[in-house]
């Protein structure tokens, strides 16, 4: 599992990380369309997603990016029903991972 | 031994059911937590060891949990899931040990600090209720590591290893989901009241419980003896030698009454006038069929299919479906099964059901509505059910929440083209298989005589009728008391149910919780319903007291009783009743019991 070391105040400031060369970046935007918005159970579906990959993930909102592989920062985002956010992977596989979030998202997380 | 020392408290009887027994206090917070550097790279080798095998066994902890849920229960598993994730988060795990690795603190410590910083992050939320409750979460997880990391996780039930009453402020969801019945004697909570989660859980035990015990967690100890009666909410703390009798006694009565009756559960429910009716259960899972055996089910009255839809990402496919439906056929026949097609709605909010943007979701679009909604997902149950009808044709098909014919005709037209999906592909089904509809909204009873012509089989969902019946909304605390099975409004209700379906000949049962209630036997017998569908654990008793019965009496009971005029008339009358025809239910029971109502001590032991 690859681990992010910053804490929490590093990350909710920090905003979408660089592209490097051996790693592609890769970002896609997407509207939080289920009705009750990424509460607990939501972002355990992210969460569990995300750690299948081995890619940085970041879910960022207006100014704050945190990390989706954390539940307690998935969270904190607080994205209710119709809240744009923009999710990036980094990593080698960046791209499956975006699409299985894509996934998620664009089934409204199994709820509606 | 001082019998001036005793106590007695009230509070609401929440589970009916006598409990005498040490009291285990379950209580949160407080740990010490003890501070200190650790010197050398060996001992924050081993303090970072000590941490990741506490979170370990804390993760092993919710995983046990997890698998002990009962199945009503199932959607608090997931609140375990975000606390197993919230342990792993880098944000904890990772935190507390870079604090044990660069700053040397100890683990508890480190855990403390790292579950703060989370803490605060949730804190700077603008919603208020949102963040209460992750915080909730947070410290719950957090806090059975601190409690493995001090070697003091003894308060967690799972580590209950002595049979005790289990006295708390409020038993969380996850405390209640892992009582472990053989070890729980009875339950004390300080909130809560006859319809909370504690007290449904615990009657679906069988645990005694007393919920809205003021103080309760202060004025009992640890240790203390205490009894704990369930039907009339009296606690005794360190009670008399002449009290503890007096239990003892009851007690004694009440599991011999138990034992006796649950000898004979296995008889046919016949009246002692030979009128045959069925006795039946109501489950939500396979497993369930042992209980529903040993306790003299003579049929699955209702098989509730929810559960296999709920707390999964994906709907479910034919092929578990059909599975589970196979296995539950399989398993009872000869015996009938009633299978009721998808009832979703708005309490039973899952992750995938596709609920609107409803102001009034029990009004909305659920159950039956729903499924005929989202057409693919009623063909797919439809299908796992008509194939699973082949291995022993003893399934029947009930559609929840009809309120009208064109429900009917629409549910029938899908039916029938899953029949002739199945027939062209040469896959066997029962074609005869049973067509009910539930009677549960107000129009359907209007229209019993119509429906009735239309279906093979009537089954009254009390629990919804009453509900709707009345218009009100049972867990409104304000209108609750509104709620009332023998309201004259209801029982009517049942009565033109029954006396339309029997005008078609067609049979008519009753799955809502009435039917386990061993007061409304006459009652119900005397209206003529054919089967009794009820929680298994509700059997023995309501069996027993038909086998009692004679029919000629309960339909003379019936006619009175339908043309009183109140619900509290028709209460007394009742508890009349059954106080004369079975004494001995009366006095281990107490009939005058009815939903909330206390009652005094019976003063006298009685033979």
């Amino acid at each position: 599992m690859l681990i992010d070391p910053r804490t929490f105040a590093n990350r909710r400031e920090t905003a979408l990380i660089q592209s490097d060369e051996e790693s592609p970046e890769l970002t896609q935007e997407f509207i939080v369309a289920n009705r009750l918005g990424i509460h607990a159970r939501v972002a355990a579906q992210i969460v569990k997603v995300a750690c299948r990959f081995e890619s940085e993930i970041f879910i960022a909102k207006s100014e704050a990016a945190v990390n989706a592989k954390s539940i307690l920062d998935v969270m904190s985002l607080l994205c209710p029903y119709g809240s744009k956010v923009f999710v990036t992977a980094r990593g080698p596989d960046a791209a499956q991972a975006l699409n299985a979030l894509a996934a998620l998202f664009q089934t409204k997380f199994g709820e509606s | 031994m001082n019998d001036h020392s005793s106590l007695t408290i009230r509070g609401i009887g929440a589970a009916p059911g006598i409990a005498i027994g040490k009291a285990f206090l379950l209580e949160r917070g407080r740990i010490p937590v003890p501070r200190y550097r650790l010197f050398g790279e060996q001992a924050v080798a081993e303090e970072c060891k000590r941490f990741e095998k506490a979170v370990a066994e804390a993760e092993a902890d919710l995983e046990a949990i997890k698998k002990s849920i009962k199945t009503e229960f199932r959607e608090h598993a997931r609140l375990l899931e975000v606390q197993q994730m919230i342990l792993r988060d880098p944000s904890i795990y990772d935190e507390s040990l870079r604090y044990i690795k660069e700053e040397r603190t100890n683990a508890q410590l480190a855990v403390i600090k790292s579950l703060r910083k989370a803490k605060e992050l949730f804190n700077s939320l603008s919603n208020d209720e949102y963040a209460k409750s992750r915080i909730a979460d947070v410290n719950a997880a957090g806090d059975r590591v601190i409690r493995i990391l001090a070697g003091q996780n003894h308060t967690n039930l799972e580590h209950l290893h002595e049979r005790a009453v289990i006295v708390a402020h409020d038993l969380s969801p996850a405390d209640a989901i892992q009582l472990q019945a053989g070890r729980t004697l009875g339950i004390v909570t300080e909130i809560g009241g006859s319809v909370s989660h504690t007290s449904i859980v615990a009657r679906s035990l069988g645990i005694p419980a007393v919920t809205g015990v003021e103080n309760a967690a202060r004025l009992i100890s640890n240790n203390d003896f205490i009894i704990v009666d369930g039907r009339t909410g009296i606690i005794i703390i360190n009670p008399g030698e002449s009290e503890l009798r007096f239990y003892t006694n009851r007690q004694d009565e009440i599991s011999a009454y138990l034992k006796q009756i649950s000898r004979h559960a296995h008889l046919p429910a016949q009246t002692s006038d030979g009128h045959r009716v069925s006795a039946e259960a109501n489950i939500e899972a396979v497993e369930e069929i042992v209980a529903a055996k040993d306790n003299g089910a003579e049929a699955i009255g209702l098989y509730r299919t929810e559960f296999f839809f709920m707390n999964r990402v994906e709907l479910p496919d034919e092929e578990s479906l059909y599975r589970d439906y196979h296995d539950l056929a399989e398993l009872m026949a000869p015996s009938q099964v009633t299978i009721r097609t998808l009832d979703l709605g708005a309490e039973k909010l899952t992750s995938w059901c596709p609920t609107l943007e409803e102001a009034n979701p029990a009004l909305g679009l659920r159950s039956i509505r729903l499924c005929l909604h989202y057409k693919e997902i009623f063909k797919t149950q439809l299908r796992a059910i008509l194939r699973a009808s082949a291995v022993a044709r003893n399934i029947r098909l009930m559609l929840p929440l009809i309120s009208g014919m064109e429900e009917i005709y629409q549910a029938r037209r899908i039916f029938k083209e899953v029949q002739a999906e199945l027939s062209a592909k040469r896959i066997p089904f029962d074609e005869d298989m049973p067509f009910g509809a539930m009677i549960e909204v107000p129009s359907a009873v209007a229209m019993a005589d119509l429906l009735a012509q239309e279906v093979d089989f009537f089954s009254i969902g009390t629990n919804d009728l009453i509900q709707y019946a009345i218009g009100i909304d049972r867990s409104n605390e304000h209108v609750a008391y509104l709620y009332e099975a023998l309201h004259p409004g209801v029982l009517r209700f049942i009565k033109q149910a029954v006396d339309a379906g029997h005008e078609a000949g067609i049979p008519v049962a009753l799955c809502g919780e009435m039917a386990g209630e061993p007061l409304y036997v006459p009652i119900l017998l005397g209206l003529k319903i054919d089967s009794f569908s009820m929680n298994p654990v509700a059997l023995p008793r309501v069996k027993n007291l038909i086998r009692r019965s004679s029919m000629k009496e309960c339909c003379r009971f019936a006619n009175q009783v339908i043309h009183m005029r109140t619900a509290s008339e028709i209460e007394q009358a009742v508890s009349k009743m059954v106080m004369r025809k079975f004494p001995e239910e009366f006095h281990v029971f107490d009939p005058n019991w009815t939903g909330n109502s206390t009652l005094a001590v019976p003063n006298k032991s009685g033979s």
